[in-house]
C-alpha cells in the first residue's frame, strides 16, 4: 500500500506480471508464467504477492471482519442479522458474553436493533457472527449511515490514520463496519454530524493522493461548533 | 436519430470487387462505437455500449440470494440474463414485455457469458444481468452482450476474460462486419444472412448464431472477420473500464 505508483487498474483476463518471481494473490490466477487478473480493480504488488483490490461491487464477507447490521429475527437460539450480504448472518446465543434467559432474548437485542459484530466464519449455511469481544454488541446511541463498502479501506486509512484524525478532531467514537456501515457516537449531535461530513468528504474524493492532508485542511477551514448547513435533515 | 434510408437508396451494385454498403462503410468497418461504465448508480455494476444508433445498457445486481429457494443451486451460482427492448427503441412501437424473441436472446446472452464468469463459488446465489435496448438499429444482441460483459466486470464479479460480440452479415455473396437495419433487410441476390459471433480476447468463441445459407468456407472467413472486429471492440471495452473512477 505504501507505493502508490505501483498500483494500476486492471481488467479481467489482463496479465499483471510475468515470470516466476511472483505469487498469485486474491483476485488473480497463475496461467503458465503469467499472473492474470480475474477481477476488475487495482492491482497491487507487495513482497512478490500480486493481488487485485476491487473498486466496485457488493461486499463479500470474510472471517475476522467487523460488521454492523440490523437484527431481523429472533430464533430460539440466537439472532438473525442483516449485514447487507447475500447470505444471512446469525449470532448464536452462546456467542453473547453473558447468560441470557431463553425467553428473554429480546432484552439483549430486539428486532430492529443495530449491532456491531465480528465474523467468526463463512460457510454454506451463512455467516456466523460473535459479540463476545469488547466493543461489540448492541448499538444504543449515536448515528449510523452507510457508504460504499469498497471505500471502507480509504475511510480507515493507512494503519487507521484517517479515522484517527476524524476521532481526534471531532472527539467522537467511530466504528467502521467492513460492510460499509459507520457508527458515530459523540457527546454532541454537532460533532457527530461533523464526523459524518468528514467521512462523506473522504468517500467523494477517494481517488486523491494525500487525502489525509486534504482532510486536515478541510478541518482547519471548517472549525467545530459551526453547524453544517446541509444534511441536517436526517 | 435513427433516420433509416429508404429501400430505393440501397445500392444496387452487388459486384464483389467494388461492393458498396448502403452507408458507405468499408466491408470490415464497424459503426462508430461508444462504451461507458458505471452509468446506473443503484446497480452493483453497469455499462452502456453502442454500435452507431444501436444503444444497449446493462445493469448487474448481485451476487445475491436466489429466490425462490427451490431454484437455488448448491453446487454453483446462477447467471440470469434478461434482454428487453424498450417500446420506443424501434421506429414502429413494439409491445413492451417479454416476447418469444426476447426470451430467446436472454438465454443466448446467458450462454455467451457463462463460460467467462466464474460462478463456482457463489452457491445458492444468483447474478442478475438486465439488458435494455434504448435504440435499435440491428446487432442489438451483440451490443447487449458487450454491455453485459462490461457491467459484470464493473460489478467486481470474478471473470476469466472479457467477451466482445459482433455481427457478421452476408449480403448476397459479400461478407460485411457489423450489419445495420438497412443491410439486415437486404433482398437482392441470395438476400441477407446475419451471424452474431462472440469471442473472448484470446479468440475463443463463446457464442455463434446462424440462420440462412452459407458455405463452410465463407463461415470460416466470417469468423476471421469477427476476430479482427472484436479486437477493436475489446480495446474500447478495456479503455472504458480503465476510465471509470468511481
Amino acid at each position: 500500500m505504501s507505493d502508490e505508483s505501483s498500483r494500476k487498474v486492471v481488467i479481467p483476463g489482463e496479465i499483471i506480471e510475468s515470470g516466476n518471481d511472483y505469487l498469485p494473490g486474491e483476485g488473480t490466477e497463475k496461467q503458465g508464467e503469467n499472473i492474470v487478473a480475474m477481477k476488475f480493480g487495482l492491482a497491487e504488488e507487495s513482497n512478490n504477492l500480486v493481488k487485485v483490490i476491487p473498486l466496485s461491487g457488493v461486499y463479500l464477507p470474510r472471517r475476522g471482519n467487523v460488521v454492523i447490521g440490523r437484527v431481523e429475527n429472533i430464533t430460539f437460539n440466537g439472532w438473525v442479522v442483516d449485514v447487507g450480504t447475500a447470505e444471512g448472518a446469525f449470532i448464536p446465543l452462546t456467542e453473547v458474553p453473558r447468560f441470557v434467559n431463553k425467553n428473554e432474548l429480546d432484552e439483549v437485542m430486539d428486532i430492529g436493533d443495530m449491532v456491531v459484530a465480528k465474523i467468526m466464519g463463512v460457510n454454506q449455511r451463512g455467516i456466523d457472527l460473535t459479540v463476545k469481544i469488547r466493543g461489540l454488541g448492541r448499538v444504543d446511541e449515536g448515528l449510523i449511515f452507510k457508504i460504499n463498502p469498497n471505500k471502507v479501506p480509504r475511510v480507515i486509512g493507512k494503519e487507521g490514520s484517517m479515522i484517527k484524525l476524524i476521532k481526534d478532531e471531532t472527539g467522537c467514537n467511530i466504528t467502521v463496519g467492513q460492510n460499509g456501515f459507520i457508527w458515530i457516537q459523540g457527546d454532541k449531535i454537532e460533532n457527530e454530524l461533523k464526523a459524518k461530513e468528514a467521512v462523506m468528504f473522504i468517500t467523494e474524493r477517494s481517488f486523491i493522493k494525500g487525502l489525509t492532508e486534504e482532510l486536515k485542511k478541510w478541518f482547519d477551514n471548517e472549525p467545530l461548533g459551526k453547524v453544517p448547513k446541509t444534511k441536517l435533515n436526517l | 436519430m435513427a433516420a433509416f434510408k429508404s429501400k430505393s437508396e440501397i445500392s444496387t451494385q452487388t459486384n464483389k470487387d467494388s461492393f458498396e454498403r448502403p452507408d458507405g462503410r468499408k466491408i470490415d468497418e464497424l459503426r462508430p462505437m461508444k462504451a461507458k461504465v458505471g452509468i446506473i448508480p443503484n446497480a452493483d455494476g453497469s455499462a452502456m455500449f453502442a454500435f452507431g444508433d444501436t444503444i444497449a445498457i446493462a445493469a448487474v445486481y448481485g451476487p445475491r440470494k436466489m429466490h425462490p429457494q427451490h431454484s437455488q443451486d448448491p453446487e454453483k451460482g446462477t447467471l440470469r440474463c434478461n434482454y428487453n427492448m424498450l417500446s420506443f427503441s424501434v421506429t414502429e412501437r413494439i409491445r413492451p414485455g417479454p416476447s418469444r424473441r426476447s426470451t430467446e436472446i436472454s438465454k443466448i446472452t446467458e450462454w455467451a457469458l457463462e463460460p467467462i464468469v466464474m460462478i463456482e463459488k457463489f452457491s445458492n446465489m444468483v447474478i442478475d444481468v438486465h439488458i435494455h435496448i434504448l435504440q435499435a438499429n440491428a446487432s442489438t444482441r451483440c451490443a447487449g452482450i458487450n454491455a453485459a460483459a462490461l457491467a459484470l466486470a464493473h460489478a467486481g464479479i470474478p471473470m476469466k476474460d472479457l467477451v466482445s460480440s459482433v455481427s457478421i452479415g452476408k449480403l448476397d455473396k459479400q461478407l460485411v462486419v457489423d450489419v445495420n437495419k438497412n443491410e439486415e433487410d437486404w433482398e437482392e441476390g441470395e438476400g441477407a444472412t446475419d451471424i452474431p459471433i462472440t469471442l473472448t480476447s484470446t479468440g475463443e468463441m463463446t457464442h455463434i448464431q446462424l440462420d440462412g445459407k452459407i458455405t463452410g468456407k465463407e463461415l470460416k472467413e466470417a469468423i476471421e472477420l469477427a476476430k479482427k472486429a472484436t479486437k477493436q471492440i475489446y480495446e474500447l471495452q478495456k479503455k472504458a473500464l480503465k476510465e471509470v473512477i468511481d
